[in-house]
């Protein structure tokens, strides 16, 4: 251990069952050091910080941190107090605060004795403010955390960590719901605190920040260590080799010349949960041969958007016309017989039934069709030689096509519900967050299979939280803000994410 | 330190050996109140053995007992695998009795084969009809099924007991509440000389074979398990949530309505309000028993119906109170519940290093 380390992890390995997820891992962070941690998912990346938040106990391996005056220590491995007690802290992508109090006393939860009649809101409230003008997090106190948008929340995430003293802090995906403007700022605040002696391991599967912000990048790749670099030398091509071994194809773009329209949603007004994220008489139309890309912050009408094209739900004004036919009864059933092909936003919700099997999930769309059963009853012989078909030409991974459908990988369930899709030969398709979750392979095979599908004449809305994505598979970019859809005239991403944000013009 | 995990899988063996063990387990069980009355344990099994085992009749008893648990567990495992909590068998069940009397006993004077199939359908009708009404409130307006069938339980036999008392009173029955008997051609025939085992066993046999085709063969059962299983997932791939959930629970309701026609029908003739000791309640112990699998109705039916009917003649001989029976019953759910919780989950300890499998 290096003089200004101030924490290593030493060959840690964690074995679930079988399966090896983390593989004699080492790393060291540095005093005032920014290191990013990447990965695709399943690499180990949670698994490890888990390990070091102590509520994983290691197979193998130990933890070493630098405590307040500077002395070594081990760390207790297996006990979440000793992590707290060390001066690290987390923030999770999912943040963890309560939405009716004020940002104060969310910083200050848990931080206070239990029984103590007395509040010292008044200190605490001098140390936050402190805390505030030390790392440049502005955020209101006094207003109820609910109220904050999604990167104040966060900035009152990061407070809370700091006003216990932190140390080391740690990051999970923190861009993931941030409009690329609020990433920035959240990245230009990191860069403070760590020149004021925070060491930050930030989480995340986008090369861009990562490139951008880090000092030192470590990759991780099926639990192991793939390799470490400084970011300063560092590009693009070389991560994703280590990320993913071997370079990533790029897409690409042989645009058709767009034909008729497939989809035209006039004037659509749609309820959503609250009135951001509903719909307000929106229009657009898409061609067969195009992509449109719905670019958005995440809860910003998406889902309602989703929901409408793919039946969920019934808009109260306004139509939705497929093919140059209205829509009537907006169902589901409807939807399917009309032609459109749905991938779901949350494939575990709505895209698979667990417990049934792989072959059941692949022609539940169809089962009433003459394909599949006959007066009533099911065609085993046909729906067994359809869906072994499917998978291999899908390649979905499973122990068989009588296995139960939820004990296959997120990628295997997104390749499950792509064959469904895509082989019922759907004029329009409806990919909601198609590659969320996925790694880099998955996510390469669902891109493909859009850009195929485009080929062949389908029209296709892609709704994606990842600008990155919508860039470079759409032909033409939306922004949804509000609950109302915005066209964005370049697909210049700072345009758009300008738009995003809503600050355009 | 300890803690609990989700299985990956749970293995066949588990799924059968699960509710066998749990049997035993409960039979066991049973052992310590027993040997608190005094009564000398073994010789206590062996009666209550005897009891069910014993003789011809006794063992034709037992299937007489387990006749209508059958159909209320077929009636609580379709509607459980569909996540319809139909707690209101015993209500369908009185209905379906009801009916039955109501064309049975009198009010048409057909022959045999003719009033039979007709007391049947006007039974499962009204089972159905009783399920439907908080069927349809669920999907129309999201109510609670729990609470609007349980509930309708004790509305239908509040009406039930008025019924005895006015409309259908039996004027030959000297006051009692008790509808007049369904007439001769009108009963279920008897399998046996002297036995009171009738013919609703065979009904209720080929409605549990049926049942498990259906579930498993077709396109209601496949719609059924994906409801069930995932109602999301169902309605986004275009299966009608409400359609499905309304037709499984007018199946649910007319088997439990089958248990009161084939109590009434079959062996009691007239209707009291003191038909069914809670067949539509302990139905649902039979469904959870069977690991809602309609053929394992059959075997978990057949085995409470054992406890049953052993436990009465074990107290007759021993003079330990037949209560037992039902100490057994519960027991043997609590260990189905607490097992079932075993086989999809798995507790891990985390006290050494080595066996943190996590």
């Amino acid at each position: 251990m290096k003089s200004n380390t101030v924490l290593a992890l030493n060959g840690l390995t964690k074995r679930f069952g079988s399966v090896e997820a983390v593989k004699n891992v080492s790393l060291d962070l540095q005093y005032g050091e920014v290191l990013a941690l990447l990965g695709e998912n399943g690499a180990g990346k949670t698994t490890l910080m888990n390990m070091l938040f102590g509520h994983y106990l290691p197979d193998a391996g130990s933890i070493e941190f630098r405590n307040s005056s500077g002395e070594k220590r081990l760390l207790d491995v297996g006990n979440p107090q000793t992590a707290i007690a060390a001066g690290i802290g987390m923030v999770h992508q999912h943040f963890t605060l309560a939405s009716n109090l004020t940002g104060l006393d969310n910083i200050m939860l848990g931080s206070e004795a239990l029984f103590s009649l007395r509040r010292n809101r008044h200190l605490a409230e001098k140390k936050v403010k402190k805390v505030i003008l030390e790392s440049g997090l502005e955020v209101p106190l006094d207003v109820s955390v609910g109220q904050l948008t999604v990167g104040q929340q966060q900035r009152v995430e990061i407070l809370k960590a700091l006003y216990r003293d932190v140390r080391i802090l740690v990051l999970d995906e923190p861009t993931a719901v941030l409009t690329p403007k609020e990433a920035d700022t959240l990245f230009d605040n990191i860069q403070n605190l760590a020149k004021n002696g925070l060491s930050v391991i930030f989480i995340s599967h986008k090369l861009r920040e990562v490139l951008a912000f880090s000092h030192r990048i470590i990759v991780l790749r099926n639990g192991q260590v793939a390799g470490e670099l400084t970011t300063v030398n560092a590009d693009e091509k070389q991560i994703a080799r280590l990320m993913v071994g071997s370079e990533t194809k790029i897409n690409p773009k042989d645009r058709a010349k767009p034909g008729k329209v497939v989809l035209s949603l006039n004037g659509l007004s749609v309820a959503g949960r609250s009135r951001r994220e509903s719909l307000d008489s929106i229009n657009l139309a898409v061609c067969e041969h195009e992509i449109l890309g719905i670019a958005g912050v995440s809860g910003n009408g998406q889902t309602a958007l989703a929901g409408a094209i793919s039946g969920m739900i019934q808009p109260y004004l306004g139509s939705i016309v497929i093919s140059g036919k209205k829509i009537r009864a907006n169902k589901p059933s409807t939807m399917i017989l009309s032609g459109v092909g749905r991938i779901p936003e949350d494939r575990h919700r709505d895209g698979i039934v667990g417990q049934m099997t792989v072959a059941e999930n692949l022609v539940i769309e169809n089962i009433s069709t003459k394909r599949f059963q006959r007066f009533g009853f099911l065609k085993f012989a046909e729906i067994r030689q359809w869906s072994l078909k499917l998978c291999d030409q899908y390649d979905v991974r499973c122990s068989g096509v009588d296995s139960t459908a939820r004990l296959l990988s997120g990628g295997n369930i997104q390749k499950m519900i792509l064959a469904r899709v895509f082989e019922s030969q759907p004029k329009l398709i409806l990919a909601s967050q198609p590659t969320r979750g996925l790694d880099m392979g998955a996510a390469a095979t669902v891109a493909d299979r859009l850009l195929i599908a485009r080929k062949r004449g389908a029209a296709i809305v892609l709704i994606s939280e990842d600008l990155d994505e919508v860039l470079s598979l759409a032909d033409r970019v939306m922004v949804i803000r509000d609950g109302e859809l915005h066209a964005a005239e370049t697909l210049d991403r700072d345009a758009v994410g300008l738009l995003m944000a809503g600050e355009a013009k | 330190m300890i803690r609990i995990e989700p299985r990956e899988s749970a293995s066949k063996l588990l799924t059968w050996g699960l509710p066998t063990i749990s049997a035993i387990l409960a039979l066991l069980l049973a052992a310590i109140p027993l040997s608190f009355t005094g009564a000398p344990i073994f010789e206590s099994f062996f009666q209550l053995f005897k009891g069910v085992f014993g003789s011809k009749f006794a063992f034709s008893e037992m299937l007489t007992r387990a006749t209508p648990l059958i159909f209320t567990g077929l009636a609580a495992t379709l509607a459980f695998r569909a996540r319809i909590w139909n707690i209101g068998a015993e209500g369908q069940l009185y209905l379906g009795a009801l009916a039955a009397v109501a064309v049975g006993a009198g009010a048409l004077d057909l022959p045999s084969y003719f009033l039979i199939p007709t007391i049947i359908v006007a039974g499962s009708c009204a089972g159905a009809a009783g399920m439907v009404i908080p069927a349809a409130l669920k999907t129309r307006f999201g109510a609670d099924e729990v609470v609007t069938t349980l509930l309708l339980n004790f509305i239908i036999l509040i009406f039930v007991q008025y019924m005895l008392e006015g409309p259908i009173q039996d004027p030959m029955g000297l006051g009692w509440p008790q509808s007049s008997p369904i007439l001769e051609q009108g009963m279920l025939p008897q399998l046996m000389e002297r036995m009171r085992l009738h013919s609703g066993i065979l009904i209720a046999l080929l409605c549990a074979v049926t049942a498990q085709f259906m579930l498993v063969k077709s396109v209601w059962g496949f719609k059924l398990r994906a409801v069930g299983e995932n109602s999301s997932a169902a309605q986004h791939s275009g299966i009608s949530v409400k359609k499905t959930i309304l037709s499984v629970a007018i199946v649910s309701g007319a088997l439990a309505g089958m248990a009161g026609v084939s109590e009434v029908a079959g062996l009691k003739g007239y209707l009291t309000s003191d038909l069914s000791p809670g067949f539509g309640y302990t139905g649902i112990v039979v469904a959870m028993l069977a690991g809602l699998s309609p053929v394992g109705v059959v075997i978990s039916a057949m085995f409470i119906a054992s406890v049953f009917v052993g436990a009465d003649s074990m107290s007759r001989a021993m003079g330990v109170s037949s209560y037992l029976a039902d100490l057994v019953v519960s027991m043997a759910l609590l260990c189905v519940l607490i097992g079932g919780f075993m086989s999809r989950f798995k507790i891990v300890g985390m006290s050494s290093k080595k066996d943190g499998t996590a």
